[in-house]
């Protein structure tokens, strides 16, 4: 190249060549990320013994090729691109956000264009700025059509082509409607990729320096890259070298972060309940008052509610306070709805209840198969790595009763009956042994209790599981065949099987699956859980279980009490405490008097609604700590503020078990404090000690002295990246793929699955199953994202979506507002005609406080199982 | 029209490369290409809307709105050009009120502009509905379309 020899890899282009040797090649629509293009000629060179200038982003490279970059030839139609572009590019640069940071005036520079060659013409058409994030001012695009490519290749979105011809080609949603129209996900990346100011974002300030933080939202763990001004956040970008993320966010974490953080209604100061008002208190006198009126209570009258969005340290101290200073074992967090069954089934199975592959490798897989998980929504970044595998060709199985996202990407859809996942994965065995298709070497070698598995696949005839599931023998058979040969498989899934009363059955069934075609401990393989809330792996791993303490230590096993009784000075309790739906129970039955709820609002999120409120009430002494006054904290006698993500350090754990350092971007807001320092300071008023910690680093230590898998973690070695764990010394560099070695308990362990009905079963008087979903736009029950204006734009309201034909039946039309009753309680909402959804099904989510879904969900669980049927409830829809 | 649609469907795998000649068996039947259609052939192709849109955009063969009962094709070729083609598209596009891709309320006449039809000899040339008209001028013109606009019948 220009004289010099250079080495290249087969494969690549000439461009990547030349950046590997350090050569200059002009560009502006080759993205190192997207496929290659072709479409701006700056980066055309001259080959020897190649007819014309080829474009050398296009151009594969070739053993002893010789390339000129810099001839006269070449830089004629570099100057003749930029001229043209320039010709109806407006000459606004002064005014445009892009200004400096603009790709079309550095080449211009570079090539030295110092004047218009052409004659200048403008295509004045009205910037689209109906999204509620950035705004598409085409007037300035120069159909490098990165944004397209992001869209499709990257985001398997597909909002945006290229569409007329010539002249009047335009980058243009379906119809060229108003992007706002489309099936956009608002995720912002075609706006990190513009080179020019045709794509930008709305309501940004250029920062004065950037910080670099995991998001709050969902169990992906983003990293976010805040940028500061002023000590008020100005805007979120995603971290470019976050190895989870690569570069992109979703519409959660890019726009839905600063608004919430510095929401006029965030709780600047502690609330003290007077007779049905909060006065605002000072810190002492609140805190004094709550370690006073806690320490009255004996361990099983009190009970500690934590959360799976507060930090590790945060969790941790949170159990440690639970059982330390209330000597009670009742601690718990919402991860209860969603990760108990994971965790005790893949323990039982393989020896450890987590993710048993990193995120990364999900695309490197032949075969990936998703139970109940509707990934672009619930995990969007996530989903990239599905759909990069995809394009890649691999085989993608979805079972899910509704016709999510992922269902278009599928090579094989089972839309199966709600409930009926076991006994269809148990049905996908079946086939997989009666063909032979099973891995026996794996199975003889690592693998124990095959036999009784085996005889438990009796009961599976496919008629009935056909019968059961509504999915044909054929499809069974076809599911089978692809799952059973196509190696690595991957299995992932999420709420969708968990949430149900029998969840561990199909944690149990997807797992047994895996060992039985020897798919653990292998890369792209394995079985992956993936979490909703940003630290349910990390709240779990700290402890903040009624049973377990930290590092899984079953609380009723003498030599794990202990270690901590050693650690902590004190005189553990062996007895299981309560979990949250169990303390709710006891609370209304008034055995238990005071609560201390840190960061949950289980008044929305818990299942039966009217009677959590009703058992908070009862309680003697509730005390919420939070960001806002939830409809949870409304029912509190002292209200603490506390401080949100972006104002404290600390780590969360993602759902790849990935620890990651959580830094203070700004200073808490108003009188807020984080979780960490709140609890250090109950804990010193009730003179318990082991909570003297200056800083979240310090707790850190403490843990990592107590729990194996996080042995060799502190904040200074996270500062350079995430470590996943388990990490058992300061050099280890961390085990993204659990079990390669074998499995962590020794030999994986297949279950029998006995098939059971669902509990909630429809009949004429409730014909129809509701499930609970979740929405694109907001997060839990809403606290946060509901306060970004943005975000209520394009998701303002609860809605039922109905089939077509049930909705018929029931005589309502869309948008028209209905009843839905189920056997526990009532609600009034707005119906809508949806495509996805299948007759027998509706469908809510449960974001919105005024639509409490919960009020109908059934809060009953299995004594063995312990979580409730979030996904199931037999209801009727009423005209009203 | 979903009938159409669907049966359609029938005679055609989900594959993408069935999109051109998919949409060419819609507008065969509908005559055109109505946004409900590509919505359906996005569905069925497993593909993203804009990237239907964006290829029924693209290629002049294809018309997102209904034409009029007739089309007139005004050539903007060379030859054409050098003779007037550009005055006699101007005076055909004041005379029916539409633009190029467009079609006149009354649904009568869809506007349409080609690169030479082969015919330089009889420049400037206007095509209506297959019918060519040679050496156009003003005149001419508004005898072409003079009936449509009044709305009386002429042989
Ligand atoms: S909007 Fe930006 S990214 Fe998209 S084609 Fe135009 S210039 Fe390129
Ligand atoms: S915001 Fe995301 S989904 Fe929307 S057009 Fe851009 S890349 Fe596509
Ligand atoms: S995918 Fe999850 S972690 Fe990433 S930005 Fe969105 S909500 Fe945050
Ligand atoms: S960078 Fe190669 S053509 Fe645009
Ligand atoms: S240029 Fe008009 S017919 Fe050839």
């Amino acid at each position: 190249m220009d004289g010099k020899e250079i080495k290249a890899a087969p494969g690549d282009t000439v461009l990547k060549a030349s950046k590997k040797a350090g050569i200059y090649i002009p560009t502006l629509c080759a993205d190192k990320e997207l496929e290659p293009y072709g479409g701006c000629r700056l980066c055309v060179v001259e080959i020897e013994g190649v007819r014309g200038q080829p474009t050398a982003c296009t151009t594969p490279v070739a053993e002893g090729m010789k390339v000129l970059t810099q001839t006269p030839a070449v830089e004629k139609i570099r100057r003749t691109a930029i001229e043209l572009i320039m010709s109806d590019h407006p000459a606004d640069c002064l005014i445009c956000v892009k200004n400096q940071r603009c790709d079309l005036q550095s080449a211009a520079a570079y090539l030295g264009i110092n004047q218009y060659k052409f004659k200048r013409t403008s295509r004045a058409v009205n910037p689209d700025t109906s999204n509620p994030f950035f705004v598409r001012d085409l007037n300035k695009c120069i159909l490098c059509a990165k944004c397209v490519r992001v869209c499709d290749e990257i985001r398997g979105v597909g909002a945006i082509d290229v569409a007329f011809r010539g002249f009047g080609s335009v980058i243009a949603a379906f119809g060229n409607q108003p992007i706002i129209s489309s099936n956009c996900i608002s995720c912002g990346s075609c706006v990190s990729k513009c080179p020019v100011g045709a794509l930008y974002l709305k309501n940004e300030k250029r920062p004065d320096t950037e910080i670099v933080t995991v998001c709050t939202y969902c169990g992906v763990g983003c990293g976010l890259s805040i940028g500061v001004r002023g000590g008020q956040i100005a805007r979120v970008l995603p971290d470019p070298n976050s190895e989870v993320n690569k570069g992109h966010l979703c519409v959660k974490g890019h726009f839905g972060v600063t608004e919430f953080v510095h929401h006029s209604e965030r709780l600047t100061s502690p609330l003290i309940r007077v007779g049905n008002n909060f006065i605002k208190s000072t810190w002492n006198e609140a805190l004094e008052l709550v370690a006073m009126k806690l320490g009255k209570y004996k361990g099983p009258e009190v009970g500690v509610i934590s959360s799976s969005k507060a930090t590790n340290e945060e969790n941790y101290l949170a159990q440690k306070f639970a059982r330390v200073a209330l000597n009670t074992n009742n601690v718990d967090q919402c991860a209860r709805l969603c990760a108990t069954p994971t965790l005790e089934a893949l323990t039982a199975a393989f020896g450890c209840g987590a993710m048993t592959n990193p995120i990364g490798d999900i695309s490197g897989a032949g075969c990936v198969l998703a139970l109940g998980t509707n990934t672009t929504v619930s995990h969007p970044v996530l989903a990239m790595e599905i759909w990069r595998g995809v394009r890649r060709g691999s085989k993608f199985i979805v079972v899910n009763p509704k016709e999510t996202e992922l269902a278009r990407w599928a090579s094989l859809w089972l839309q199966n009956r709600p409930g009926s996942d076991a006994a269809l994965l148990m049905g996908i065995a079946k086939v997989i042994v009666g063909e032979g298709l099973e891995d026996k070497e794996f199975i003889k070698g690592k693998c124990e209790n095959y036999e009784a598995f085996k005889t438990s696949l009796n009961e599976y005839d496919l008629d009935f599981v056909e019968n059961v599931s509504g999915i044909s023998k054929e499809k069974i058979t076809q599911a089978a065949r692809i799952y059973g040969t196509v190696k690595p498989a991957s299995i992932i899934y999420g709420s969708g099987i968990t949430q149900h009363i029998y969840a561990r059955d199909n944690v149990e069934a997807a797992a047994n699956l895996a060992m039985l075609t020897g798919n653990v401990g292998k890369p792209s393989s394995g079985v992956n859980p993936l979490f909703g809330q940003n630290n349910v792996q990390g709240a779990c791993d700290m402890g903040a279980l009624p049973d377990m303490l930290p590092g899984y230590q079953n609380i009723n096993k003498d030599e794990a009490r202990e270690i901590f009784d050693a650690a902590w000075e004190c005189q553990l309790e062996g007895t299981p405490g309560l979990t949250v739906t169990e303390m709710m129970k006891e609370a209304g039955e008034k055995k238990l008097k005071a609560m201390y709820i840190i960061g949950e609002n289980p008044v929305i999120s818990e299942p039966d609604s009217q009677h959590v409120i009703e058992a908070l009430k009862k309680l003697e002494f509730l005390v919420v700590q939070d960001l806002f006054l939830t409809d949870t904290a409304r029912l509190a006698h002292v209200v603490l503020p506390a401080a949100s993500f972006a104002e404290k350090d600390g780590t969360f754990t993602n759902t790849e078990r990935r620890v990651q350092l959580v830094r203070k971007v700004i200073e808490p807001v108003g009188d807020s404090h984080p979780d960490w320092w709140i609890l250090c300071q109950l804990a010193r008023r009730m003179e318990t000690k082991g909570f003297e910690f200056a800083n979240p680093s310090q707790i850190m230590e403490e843990i990592a002295g107590l729990i194996g898998e996080y042995a060799g973690i502190s904040h200074s070695r996270l500062g350079s990246g995430g470590i996943q764990w388990p990490c058992p010394d300061k050099e280890h560099k961390g085990t993204p793929i659990l079990h390669e070695n074998g499995f962590i308990r020794g030999k994986g362990r297949f279950t029998p699955v006995e098939y059971r009905e669902p509990r909630e079963k429809p009949d004429a008087e409730y014909p129809l199953i509701l499930t609970t979903e979740r929405n694109r736009y907001h997060y839990q029950t809403g606290t946060m994202t509901r306060r970004v204006t943005g975000m209520d734009m394009l998701k303002h309201e609860e809605y039922l979506s109905i089939s077509k034909t049930d909705a018929e039946r029931a005589g309502i039309a869309g948008g028209e507002v209905v009843k839905v009753v189920s056997r526990r309680g009532e609600l009034k909402v707005k119906a809508k005609i949806s495509d996805d959804t299948p007759e027998g099904i509706v469908a809510m989510s449960f974001h919105f406080p005024g639509t409490p879904t919960n009020v109908l969900t059934d809060s009953f669980t299995e004594p063995s199982m312990r979580t409730p049927e979030l996904k199931l409830t037999a209801v009727k829809v009423v005209k009203l | 029209m979903k009938e159409k649609i669907t049966e359609i469907f029938t005679k055609f795998t989900d594959e993408r490369d069935n999109l051109i000649p998919l949409l060419q068996k819609i507008q065969e039947e509908l005559g055109y290409l109505p946004e409900e259609s590509l919505k359906e052939v996005a569905k069925f192709l497993h593909i993203p809307e804009s990237e239907v849109f964006g290829v029924g955009t693209f290629y002049s063969q294809f018309k997102l709105k209904p034409g009029g009962k007739k089309t007139v094709v005004v050539c903007r070729g060379t030859a054409c050009h050098v003779k007037g083609g550009a005055r006699i598209q101007k005076d055909i596009e004041k005379m029916l009120g539409v633009a190029p891709g467009e079609t006149t309320p009354d649904m009568e006449y869809t506007l349409e502009t080609v690169a030479c039809i082969g015919a330089c000899a009889l420049a400037p040339n206007v095509v209506v509905d297959k019918e060519i008209f040679g050496q156009v001028n003003a005149r001419k013109i508004k005898e072409m379309f003079a009936p449509a606009e009044t709305g009386t019948t002429q042989d």
